[in-house]
């Protein structure tokens, strides 16, 4: 339905060292199971025809990826409007297996966080190494940011995703602005 | 008079002139001078009055050791107090006034106190002030603030912005002077990812003024290739004007980077706290000089000697014209060079030292034709506000003037300690050095990290080696060995070549003359910053405060800004002779973070403002907001209070929108509500051990009203639980309970029941949720259309799934009210679509929106207990009559066997009951019932206290809980609950069920 909204409507702010831009509404799944299990991995490969990222991991291409977050949890992107669709394949795909697969794409926000100094703005944030021979595209970090949770991984070379709860993404959008304001960049990476 | 030079000043910028203020006087430095330097080139010797005594004092140091040059920086927003002059980097509009005097520098009445100094003795306040005790509280500490302290409490809103930042590295080098360069350079060449911080604008440190050659060139030349060959590397990363505050376990390390003092109208954050991750940690902190204690050492004029090298030599600026040096060590005939070098007199060296063959330094200085005394020492510094002169006496005897000498300044040295604060901060220990008087890093007792290894190494000065030799050997190893704790191979690459100059050994002299009697030991100052005297220090031990810790606390030695760092060392050298002990024996205070303070701005980051706390927001709170809510926090939740509107009060909205649930219809956001999904076979086996009742037996499609129990049976949730499928629950949580009920559930599992098969995932936010209220709701719902929400189809404490205006929704028929209630759980992106068409079909059935208040009468009124409000961490279910809930049927829950233990059974234990006072007014909330007699501290004995408490609009009267004295068997009886406004409130106790006792009302 054309009713629902992001948590900030597409917000997007670029008057400082980098550009902070909420994302459209991202289908999300949260799959919990033993990663170890067959019928999990392939729950969650079929859904987005995308190979099961490592530890630590993610594989992402455009809005389909599938985010490693614990050694028995994952969490599935696809396209909003396909959530319901993948939540029935995935449980067909898991049968008896003992696991959870619950939609949570309302739950959440996610920001785009772009520009030359995008790894200095994170990294005054979070407390996760980011220069970048440390964090490159593939990897995936949950963890906290300034005061409340949240995870990210590289969309590409300098621009950041960034997933946290709906609830803080006014927060969070603050957070990255204040990060990114002029005269602020670190100049270390 | 203290003045410019005409020549000299390595660090300034002669062609760019610089105007400060200092008390309202317009003054003139160069761009590279620090405050103190450009004071000094103006002759303001006299910047500040001390503490206690108010006397005039002067700078005395060139480094962040300063304790006497603390300033009041900029007004209003930029306003700070207490900055040291010494590290405040000049800058074009500087303003800067002195601090505790009254009503001036110059002429400052609380000089009084110096005059009644005999008077004013270590411990003073502690024993004057502790009688009549109610007169500490309203007259001497009122006094005593206004007459102490430094600096002024900054009072407006501070203008500039901070932030922190997350590094990484193999190996922190802390410090940028020599030893530090060499030592990061070592550990550079290894490949390891080096970071390395200067607390000032400059590298090198000391080295370029105190000379020497390595690898056969001038020391100064060694340090530009340094700096130019690690920033060439690229794994090296290197900052100035960064300094290390502190160490912590796991090398952690925070760093202090000051980014725009020196520059206040630079765009950007001010400081910027760096938390730090490294491998290893090297400090090369360097060492402080050690003032001397004779009378008069705190005169305006009396200065470090390594300071007074260190202004003429980097700012081009005298102390004075004629400069007494006064030494127990070699180290001071440097300052007679330089001084000498740059034109200056030097009339005398007074060393307290008697040596049998002059070291090279002191044959420089005697071929350079200055008179050396040995043996000699100050016996008074003559002068008030400035220095006019010595008088000379013999080290070795009571103070006896042999003569007087005509100065502008003098220069001390006391000999130098290693700076081991980072090095002791994550417990790395020390050892006494005899030869050099001081402590030093004992390397074999570094702090260890969590494989047992030592993760902090000292190099160079701060590692006691200060000969340039032996220093540039230590940080070329030291460097290798940090690097190869990291995992990194050193190459065979040998330590640059240096040599040391000659010295003799130094003499500790901890009082000057050594026979000092009662009137020089009086005025002779160890903490400048808080007028700490020899005196002090020997009086406390002579009154019993042996131990280090105690003395410092009742003398206050080292216990300023400035933590002793001057003082610290010659204090415990006084005490141990006092106390007629070994200075090891005695020992240091403890070396706390941080190294120098840093700003209150800088450790909340970018806390403040709009990112000051996260506020959670439901989906609808936009909604909220531009409809009058008054906002109440529910954990980092907004909720509204209440809704209010034009010319009502808080309380007219509250009891209007109470009315109006009883009568019409009312939404509630309850988005807030915790929703956890548990699934897996062993799901319901396991709410079952969570709950106090059974939840295994509940049907797919019902819903059950469960509490949760912590392992010593206190109530720690309550919430409505939907059965899902078989395998299937969701449970509700209270507003706060959310994360806490989740992380129990994960913590049960994860560390007790790892063998149940269940998963749980938070969805709380998933959903928007809405509670549609009132005689109306079911119309309301079947306007929107879709699903059937008759009492047929959807009867009460069931839920069903279906859509109501095209929205695909779960309806649950749960009521907190005692009304005909819904609660609708809808996507959160489409709960403001929702809650819109719910006020749109409202409008003709008397919909308004309620807040959290009406929502708490209206429970209330129904007797529902409130966790948080009927519970506080200390109230089992029972103590609520609650017992309905307790399954009977179950082996065990959490809370179970503690609900057996003897003081959970007592009948004595208060219970749950309602309250109405005689006259319908309103019980205050957590009041006390009081009853006859008094307990063992000639306490009133209490018999219950009142839970909550509300006005009830429906009953229209004064409704309340609370838990009493075997409440449920006292019904009718009247208690006395004394206010705190002097009148007592008597209520008599009822049943908690105030309103539609039989539940007809929900029941439809």
């Amino acid at each position: 339905m054309s009713n629902a909204v992001s948590a900030l409507n597409g917000v997007t702010w670029a008057q400082g060292i980098a550009t902070v831009t909420e994302v459209p509404l991202q289908g999300m799944i949260t799959l919990r199971g033993q990663l170890t299990d067959a019928k999990v991995k392939k729950a969650a490969m079929s859904a987005t025809s995308l190979e099961m990222p490592g530890h630590g991991q993610a594989n992402c291409v455009d809005d389909r990826g599938i985010c490693w977050m614990s050694p028995d949890e994952l969490l599935v992107l696809c396209p909003y409007d396909a959530v319901s669709t993948n939540l029935k394949q995935m449980q067909g795909v898991l049968g008896d297996v003992h696991s959870l697969c619950v939609n949570v794409s309302d739950a959440r926000a996610v920001f785009d966080l772009s520009g030359d100094n995008a790894r200095e703005v994170l990294a005054k944030l979070v407390p996760v190494d980011l220069a970048p021979d440390q964090f490159t595209v593939g990897m995936f970090r949950r963890t906290r940011m300034a005061q409340v949770p949240a995870a990210f991984w590289l969309h590409d070379n300098d621009s950041f995703r960034i997933i946290c709860f709906r609830s803080q993404a006014q927060y969070v959008f603050d957070l990255l602005t204040v990060a990114s304001q002029r005269g602020s960049a670190v100049d270390v990476f | 008079m203290s003045t410019r030079l005409a020549t000299g000043g390595r660090l300034l910028n002669k062609d760019k002139a610089v105007r400060f203020t200092f008390n309202g006087q317009q003054m003139r430095g160069f761009e590279g001078d620090t405050l103190a330097s450009a004071l000094l080139a103006n002759d303001q010797m006299l910047v500040g009055r001390s503490f206690k005594y108010h006397r005039p004092r002067g700078i005395v140091a060139a480094g962040p050791e300063e304790p006497n040059a603390l300033v009041n920086l900029g007004v209003e927003g930029k306003f700070e107090p207490n900055q040291r002059a010494t590290t405040t980097e000049l800058f074009e509009g500087l303003l800067a006034t002195s601090q505790n005097h009254w009503p001036s520098l110059e002429f400052d009445v609380g000089a009084i106190n110096a005059k009644l100094s005999r008077f004013m003795p270590a411990g003073f306040y502690y024993k004057m002030f502790i009688h009549p005790r109610p007169l500490w509280k309203h007259v001497y500490e009122p006094f005593i603030r206004q007459a102490a302290g430094l600096g002024q409490a900054p009072k407006g809103r501070d203008q500039d912005t901070y932030e922190h930042f997350h590094a990484f590295c193999d190996v922190l080098v802390v410090g940028g002077g020599i030893a530090g360069l060499i030592a990061a350079r070592s550990a550079a060449k290894t490949g390891a990812r080096v970071l390395l911080i200067e607390q000032t604008a400059h590298w090198g440190g000391r080295a370029p003024v105190d000379g020497g050659d390595v690898d056969g060139k001038p020391v100064d030349n060694v340090v530009d290739e340094l700096v130019s060959e690690l920033e060439a590397m690229p794994n090296v990363t290197m900052r100035t004007r960064l300094m290390g505050a502190g160490v912590y376990d796991h090398g952690y390390v925070l760093g202090y980077e000051r980014l725009n003092d020196h520059a206040p109208e630079t765009d950007g954050p001010r400081h910027r706290l760096w938390r730090i991750r490294a491998g290893h940690v090297v400090t090369a902190t360097g060492a402080i000089e050690r003032p001397l204690s004779f009378a008069g050492n705190d005169i305006p004029g009396v200065m470090l000697a390594s300071a007074v090298r260190d202004y003429v030599v980097n700012y081009g600026v005298s102390s004075g014209d004629r400069t007494v040096i006064v030494t127990n060590n070699d180290d001071a005939y440097r300052t007679a060079s330089a001084l000498k070098f740059a034109g200056l007199d030097v009339p005398a060296i007074l060393d307290a030292r008697v040596l049998p063959v002059d070291s090279p330094l002191i044959a420089e200085a005697k071929a350079a034709g200055i008179r050396v005394l040995m043996g000699h020492g100050v016996s008074k510094v003559l002068g008030g506000k400035r220095v006019t002169g010595v008088a000379v006496c013999s080290q070795a005897g009571e103070g006896a003037v042999l003569e007087e000498i005509a100065c502008d300044a003098v220069a001390m040295s006391g000999g130098w300690s290693p700076v081991v604060h980072l090095w002791s901060h994550c417990g790395g220990k020390l050892l006494w050095d005899n030869d050099f008087a001081m402590f030093r890093p004992d390397v074999d007792k570094a702090p260890t990290g969590a494989e047992g290894s030592a993760f902090v190494s000292p190099v160079g000065s701060a590692n006691g080696h200060f000969g340039l030799a032996e220093l540039v050997g230590d940080a070329h190893a030291m460097g290798h060995a940090a690097a190869r704790a990291t995992g990194h191979k050193p190459g065979k690459v040998s330590a640059p070549d240096a040599s040391s100059v000659e010295e003799a050994a130094m003499a500790p002299v901890w009082l000057m003359p050594q026979g000092a009697g009662a009137a020089l030991r009086g005025k002779a100052w160890l903490d400048y910053q808080n007028d700490v005297k020899v005196s002090d220090v020997q009086l406390a031990a002579q009154e019993g405060f042996e131990s280090v810790e105690h003395a410092k606390r009742y003398t206050t030695l080292g216990m300023a800004t400035d933590q002793g760092k001057l003082s610290n060392i010659n204090g415990l050298a006084i005490l141990s002779d006092a106390l007629n002990q070994p200075i090891p024996q005695t020992g240091t205070t403890t070396f706390r973070p941080p190294y120098t303070p840093i700003s209150m701005g800088a450790i909340a980051g970018e806390a403040r403002g709009t990112v000051f706390q996260p506020i959670r927001r439901t989906p609808m709170h936009e909604w909220h907001d531009k409809n009058g809510a008054d906002w109440e926090p529910v954990g980092h939740w907004r909720r509204p209070y209440a809704y209010v509107r034009n010319g009502e009060t808080v309380h007219d909205a509250v009891m209007r929108e109470t009315r109006n649930v009883r009568e019409n219809l009312g939404l509630l956001d309850a988005s807030t509500l915790g929703k956890l999904v548990v699934k897996g076979p062993d799901a319901g086996k396991f709410l079952d051990m969570l709950y106090t009742n059974m939840m295994s037996t509940l049907k797919p499609g019902k819903c059950r009203y469960g509490l949760m129990c912590g392992e010593n049976g206190f109530l720690i949730d309550d919430g409505v639980v939907a059965r899902i499928d078989d395998d299937t629950f969701l449970c509700h949580t209270t507003t706060g309970g959310a994360e806490r009920i989740h992380g129990h559930m994960e913590e049960w599992l994860q560390t007790e029941w790892w063998d149940m098969q269940v998963y749980v995932a938070n969805v709380t936010e998933q959903y928007a949720q809405v509670a549609v209220v009132g005689p109306n709701a079911r119309k309301a719902l079947e306007a929107l259309g879709g699903m059937d929400v008759s009492a047929e189809a959807l009867g009460f404490m069931e839920w069903a799934d279906g859509t109501l205006g095209g929205f695909d929704v779960r309806a649950y028929r749960i009521s907190f009210s005692g009304e005909l209630s819904y609660e609708i759980a809808v996507h959160a992106s489409k709960g403001q679509a929702f809650w819109d068409a719910l006020m749109a079909v409202g409008a003709d059935l008397g919909v308004m929106p309620y807040g959290t208040e009406a929502l708490h009468i209206l429970r209330a009124e129904k007797g529902f207990i409130m966790i948080g409000d009927e519970t506080d961490g200390t109230v089992i279910p029972q103590d609520l009559g609650l017992h309905w809930a307790l399954s009977k049927k179950k082996e065990d829950y959490l809370g179970k066997r503690a609900q057996e233990r003897p003081h959970m059974i007592d009948p004595e234990r208060w219970k749950l009951v309602g309250l109405e006072t005689l006259d319908g007014s309103d019980l205050p909330d957590g009041a006390y019932a009081v009853a006859e007699g008094t307990n063992d501290n000639g306490q009133r004995n209490m018999q219950g206290r009142v839970t909550s408490s509300y006005h009830s609009p429906n009953l229209n009267k004064g409704i309340a809980m609370g838990l009493v004295l075997h409440g449920p068997d006292r019904m009718g009886e009247v208690i006395d609950f004394p206010g705190t406004d002097g009148t007592t409130y008597r209520a008599r106790i009822v049943s908690p069920v105030f309103y539609d006792p039989d539940g007809e009302k929900q029941n439809v």
